[in-house]
């Protein structure tokens, strides 16, 4: 049995760029709706197609990540999805109680104590009073408020409101779940205890993720919808592919490349070859890589060590790996390239920002860095959590007890 | 609006499923407000009350003349302003709630009639306490109570829903623009003075237009008179326009949830 729960069919929206005109237009949108018109196909002055034939079947069990760059239109199709705004365009057709966790604590009041607030939150997402009644201890339980319970929600941390917002909307038990960025929420252990359990609510409903961060997309979800200027980039199973797409599909412009240093000596180009020899940007994971580096010396820092180094980066700006050589000073050399090669490419999916430095003398003194000089994106076909995956030499399974 | 039964259909079990809702808000709202007040339920009937009293001292000192009424002037005063601040809160409440809610509604899709639901809850909790204002202002100049006390209560729910109804229609043009929130205010005042709240229906020409031409005069009017004679001068006048208020209320709640979605798409989320 097919069960598709949602199905979005061609959908457009239009948003305007300009206050004044956008509040105008929404005069006459309210005109026309109330007369029954639509002339609602073609672009007035000063609007742009937020979201542009995005289609896309849901069903039961599945799980559907959003992704794309700031603006992509992926908040507006979401709203659109909630019913909050209609499509200018296509159609939106959902079976079911669509549950979103995108406000968490909307309706908060400060006054009130937090068991009066999970009566009233939970009523604006749905719930009746019975069922609030039979679900409240689960609530402020997962909440892990305590005697906080009966204090006013003003004199929580927000750490305390969030987890108490979260508690109250997974308390929901929606056919579809959606999720806009919410797991950036509470400390560590609150997270992976959200985590856990959405991905309990999952197996029962259709679900929709959105999120900047690959490792959780990759984990939760089945099926990827890679967005650019609101208009549907990528649509399929292949995650590890369309991740890249994701990552390549930003400007390099967004990490800026410098150079610093105190300059006695520099370092050319950096290329990368991949296991054909050709020069490349972009590597497939385990496949035997090389990178060169040409560099100069400067004439005093000839005669002592030398240390090229390259660290690698994540998108997250976190340092993944190191790569480096030392170059002991009798080679008396000012300009040469330096080649260095791997058997395997080890990095996950994605893009890294390659940052090549030198140094010299005992203390390691910092002549030349080239940060972000080189951007390099990785493919692989399953994605994971971390960027970096080792590869066993020998692997073995062997019984226990003689079971 | 492209399939009109079904959009009735839809309305109707919204407004039946926004009940609890409605109340929820309408308890968390007037509990938080309470609570962070020692005063309290004082306020509901203090400007009716400061306003009521200016005319009296107005008219016991001869200041102004508004003619003969044929009950004790104070309690015509009091009647008239609490009626006149029940109708007042009643035509700002719809795009007071609404503004409120407007973090609310632009993230979470719940039925949005709760909003003006718990703000009619608001008006009239509020209403039952002025009543106890008009029953003390009653006793204490000896006016007699009869059945038209009991009367006057859906009498005076009538001048709810017309100021309702008002306010529903200004409402989506409201959350665009702050003008119509500004005028409203500017309006109200205005039109305190050209109803007959403390001087009763001129007879004359051109000054009884303010009783004919103002719906919300029978209203009040009829409504005061229920309250403390128990008959009404011009019943089918206040029936007809009681029609008209139902059949505006209904065309406002229309609207209302027709463009909600379009005013939710210009607010920011």
């Amino acid at each position: 049995m097919s069960d598709v729960l949602v199905s979005v069919d061609n959908v457009s929206k239009k948003f305007c760029r300009s206050l004044k005109k956008s509040l105008w237009y929404g005069v006459q949108d309210m005109a026309s709706e109330m007369l029954g018109r639509s002339g609602k196909h073609e672009l007035r002055p000063d609007e742009f197609w937020a979201v542009k034939n995005v289609s896309f079947e849901l069903k039961r069990g599945e799980c559907l990540g959003l992704i794309g760059h700031n603006g992509a239109g992926k908040t507006t199709l979401l709203r659109m999805l909630n019913g909050l705004i209609k499509p200018d365009q296509g159609r939106i057709e959902i079976r079911g109680e669509v549950g979103a966790l995108i406000a968490l604590g909307a309706g908060f009041n400060p006054i009130l104590t937090g068991r009066e607030n999970i009566y009233v939150n939970a009523s604006i997402l749905g719930m009746g009073k019975r069922e609030i009644d039979k679900k409240i201890d689960e609530i402020i339980d997962f909440a892990e408020l305590g005697e906080f319970i009966d204090s006013p929600v003003q004199n929580y941390s927000s750490g305390m409101q969030v987890r108490l917002g979260f508690a109250i909307a997974t308390a929901l038990e929606p056919d579809i779940l959606i999720l806009d960025e919410i797991l950036a929420v509470g400390d560590a252990p609150f997270r992976t205890k959200c985590f856990n359990r959405i991905e309990s609510l999952s197996s029962r409903c259709a679900v929709i993720f959105v999120s900047h961060s690959m490792p959780q997309v990759t984990r939760i979800c089945d099926t990827l919808l890679l967005m650019q200027k609101g208009a549907p980039l990528r649509h399929g199973h292949d995650l590890g592919e369309i991740i890249l797409d994701y990552h390549t599909s930003t400007d390099n412009a967004d990490v800026a490349a410098s150079v610093e240093g105190s300059q006695h000596g520099s370092i050319k180009a950096i290329q990368i070859h991949n296991s054909h020899g050709e020069a490349t940007r972009s590597l497939v994971y385990g496949e035997p890589w090389s990178i060169s580096a040409s560099i100069d010396l400067g004439e005093e820092t000839a005669r002592l060590d030398a240390r090229f180094m390259i660290t690698i980066n994540d998108q997250e700006e976190t340092n993944v790996a190191q790569l480096e050589k030392l170059i002991p000073a009798p080679q008396k050399l000012r300009q040469f390239v330096l080649s260095m090669s791997y058997d395997e490419c080890l990095f996950n999916s994605g893009k890294y920002y390659l940052t090549a430095s030198l140094q010299f003398g005992k203390k390691g003194t910092l002549a030349y860095v080239a940060r972000n000089m080189f951007v390099l994106n990785v493919k692989r076909d399953i994605s994971g959590y971390a960027p970096i995956i080792l590869q066993q030499r020998h692997e073995a399974i062997t019984p226990v007890n003689g079971k | 609006m492209h399939s009109p039964v079904k959009l009735v259909k839809s309305m109707w079990s919204d407004l039946k499923g926004s009940r609890e809702l409605a109340w929820r808000l309408f308890v968390r709202d007037v509990s938080a407000r309470y609570r962070q007040s020692y005063l309290g339920i004082f306020w509901a009937f203090v400007p009716a009350l400061l306003s009521g009293l200016v005319f009296i001292v107005l008219n016991a000192k001869g200041v102004v003349n508004f003619g003969k009424v044929d009950i004790p002037y104070p309690v015509f005063a009091i009647i008239g302003t609490t009626l006149w601040q029940l109708f007042s809160e009643s035509i700002n409440a719809p795009l007071k709630a609404v503004t409120s809610g407007k973090a609310m509604l632009a993230k979470i899709n719940f039925p949005r009639e709760a909003l003006i639901l718990s703000a009619v809850y608001e008006v009239l909790f509020g209403f039952t306490i002025k009543l106890v204002l008009i029953v003390v202002v009653m006793l204490f100049f000896k006016v007699p109570f009869g059945p038209g006390l009991l009367l006057s209560l859906p009498a005076a729910l009538a001048l709810v829903f017309l100021g309702i109804a008002l306010g529903m229609f200004l409402t989506p043009i409201g959350m665009l623009y702050g003008d119509v929130g500004s005028a409203l205010t500017v309006l109200i005042q205005l039109w305190f003075f050209v109803t007959p709240v403390v001087y009763p229906p001129p007879q004359l020409f051109p000054y009884s237009l303010v009783a004919t031409l103002n719906p919300v005069s029978p209203l009040l009017v009829g409504t005061r008179e229920l309250m403390t004679k128990g008959t009404m001068t011009d019943l089918p006048l206040f029936m007809a326009i009681c029609v008209c208020t139902l059949i505006g209320l209904i065309v406002a709640w229309f609207m209302y949830r027709v463009t909600m979605p379009i005013i939710i798409e210009r607010m920011s989320s």
